[in-house]
């Protein structure tokens, strides 16, 4: 049984805010679930099926479900760090497909600026298995990452300045976007000559850090045909996830999960990579792109640099549009999370709802991808693809 | 590139014959008994073929760098150790392990460098296993 066209994203809302010192974490998931619901014309009484990830505060679902007031027949609380709510919609539309529920809400909210958390995200987790070997070195998020950009370098000589390209992109987008944290454009020199942070990625081969948060809801056919107001679903035809361990031993930094949850998403879609008009690509980092779009099969395995180069990113006519709402390298990376904003910006270019300085004209079909953990040790992988039409 | 600090590892019972021959000077890694592998990370099972039968034995301790990160901006108790060397080092036995380079000129480190471990103690019955240029 396929998934494809079985269920639509008819719901999605990304907070307006950056900094949220006024709004306790459940409240912010309470904002964003009231706006995904609001943009569906669906209540919270109408929802029988909830999501959150590590970030919701307590005992997963349980604690947020009760929280806002729900009822639901489904719960699930699966966590992959950023890329947990891809690995959501995903479960959302099997549960969907076979008839467990018919409106998921799927939410995020984080505080990393002004809730006292760790920023970035930790390095490590106390009573990991890996813990004591992992732990000890001084790993941060951005130095393991910088592991992965080496190595693609040594292996394929990319360059920093490819790498910068990536950045260069997102600013342009981000330009358009009132809410963006940085709306500043940027040049691959400025990239370059931002302070070290872990050689070989700068301050800008990172992501902002944000508070925020949003909410998707999908829907069963019946529904996301019935929308009021003439609005568009965006339905799911194809999703893939799958974990990359550090294979006992065997790591390899050059390539990402991307390799096997995009195969599936493209075989359940029953497209290629040359049918996708626009892509949220995950954006931790610059190199989180760069392997993300080879592993996708945008191009081939070692060219990401080239690809990414000319304005091969930039929208609306680049080689691949990607992330037009600035990305978590630019807009929002709410919680040092960035999969619900790369599910949310998709489904804006599918609606047609973009910014018009960077919409995809007749996106007719859209990839998100994620990429949770981190990409020098293990990460969880859910790639998306969505459409404006099951046909 | 001396004032790395020595935070000492989380040890259990599964993971103590590994600990135990740091505080030793010796890498001591579990290998299958039924398939060969040499396991990392330490565990008292093989991962690859699903045995339960290891054996702790000594590696050679030299291997090559696979990767890695001059690290500017630290956290925690590194927080002040910076600049210093995060990388994945390739043990001539197979495994990439996390690990630090100590090395005085970082910027002079190339993937492919070979190393060989060294031992810094920890105070606590461990040693953490880092590596210089062999």
């Amino acid at each position: 049984m396929s998934i494809r066209g079985r269920s639509a994203i008819v719901g999605a809302f990304e907070h307006p805010l950056r900094d949220i010192p006024h709004l306790t974490l459940p409240q912010v998931h309470r904002e964003v679930a009231a706006g995904a619901l609001a943009d569906a014309g669906l209540a919270f009484s109408d929802v029988d099926a909830y999501f959150c990830a590590g970030d919701a505060p307590g005992f997963g679902a349980l604690s947020m479900a009760e929280y806002l007031g729900l009822k639901p027949r489904i719960i699930d609380s699966t966590e992959t760090g950023g890329s947990s709510y891809l690995f959501h919609v995903g479960h959302a539309a099997a549960l969907i497909a076979a008839g467990k529920c018919s409106v998921a809400l799927i939410t995020l909210a984080g505080k990393p600026r002004t809730g006292g958390a760790a920023p970035g995200g930790s390095g490590g987790f106390g009573g990991s298995p890996e813990a004591g070997f992992e732990n000890p070195w001084g790993i941060t998020v951005p130095n393991a990452y910088a592991l992965a950009a080496r190595r693609h370098m040594y292996e394929f000589g990319t360059t920093s300045a490819q790498l910068a390209e990536i950045k260069v992109a997102a600013s342009l987008h981000a330009q358009h976007n009132p809410h963006a944290y940085l709306r500043d454009v940027v040049t691959v020199q400025e990239v370059l000559d931002s302070p070290m942070v872990a050689d070989p990625l700068h301050r800008l081969d990172c992501c902002v850090i944000t508070d925020g948060g949003g909410a998707v809801v999908v829907a069963n056919p019946e529904i996301a045909r019935s929308l009021g107001g003439g609005r568009r679903a965006a339905w799911v035809l194809g999703h893939g996830e799958t974990m990359k361990s550090t294979n006992n031993g065997r790591i390899d930094l050059t390539h990402t999960g991307a390799l096997w949850s995009g195969a599936a998403a493209f075989a359940e879609a029953g497209v290629t990579p040359a049918d996708i008009r626009y892509a949220s690509i995950y954006d931790s980092f610059t190199i989180t792109v760069l392997q993300t779009i080879e592993d996708l099969g945008f191009c081939a395995k070692g060219e990401g640099g080239r690809f990414v180069s000319d304005g091969g990113l930039v929208a609306p006519f680049g080689r691949l549009p990607f992330n037009t709402d600035g990305g978590g390298l630019c807009n929002n990376h709410p919680g040092n999370r960035g999969g619900m904003t790369k599910i949310i910006e998709a489904v804006r270019q599918v609606r047609g709802e973009a910014h018009p300085a960077v919409q995809v004209p007749d996106c007719s079909l859209a990839l998100a991808h994620g990429t949770g953990g981190n990409l020098g040790t293990r990460t969880g992988a859910a790639t998306l693809i969505l459409g404006q039409e099951v046909a | 590139m001396s004032n790395l600090p020595v935070p000492a590892p989380s040890v259990n019972s599964e993971t103590k014959p590994f600990w135990d021959g740091t505080a030793e000077g010796r890498l001591v890694l579990p290998h299958c008994d039924r398939c060969a592998f040499v396991i990392w990370y330490p565990r008292s099972f093989c991962p690859e073929c699903g045995s339960s039968e290891v054996t702790w034995k000594d590696v050679s301790g030299l291997g090559t760098i696979y990767s890695f990160s001059i690290t500017r901006k630290g956290q925690g108790e590194y927080r002040n150790a910076t600049p210093y060397v995060l990388a994945y080092v390739q043990l001539d036995e197979g495994p990439r392990v996390l690990t630090n380079v100590v090395e005085e000129d970082p910027d002079a480190l190339e993937v492919g460098q070979r190393v060989r471990v060294v031992f810094h103690d920890t105070g606590q019955g461990t040693a953490l296993y880092r590596f210089a240029r062999a």
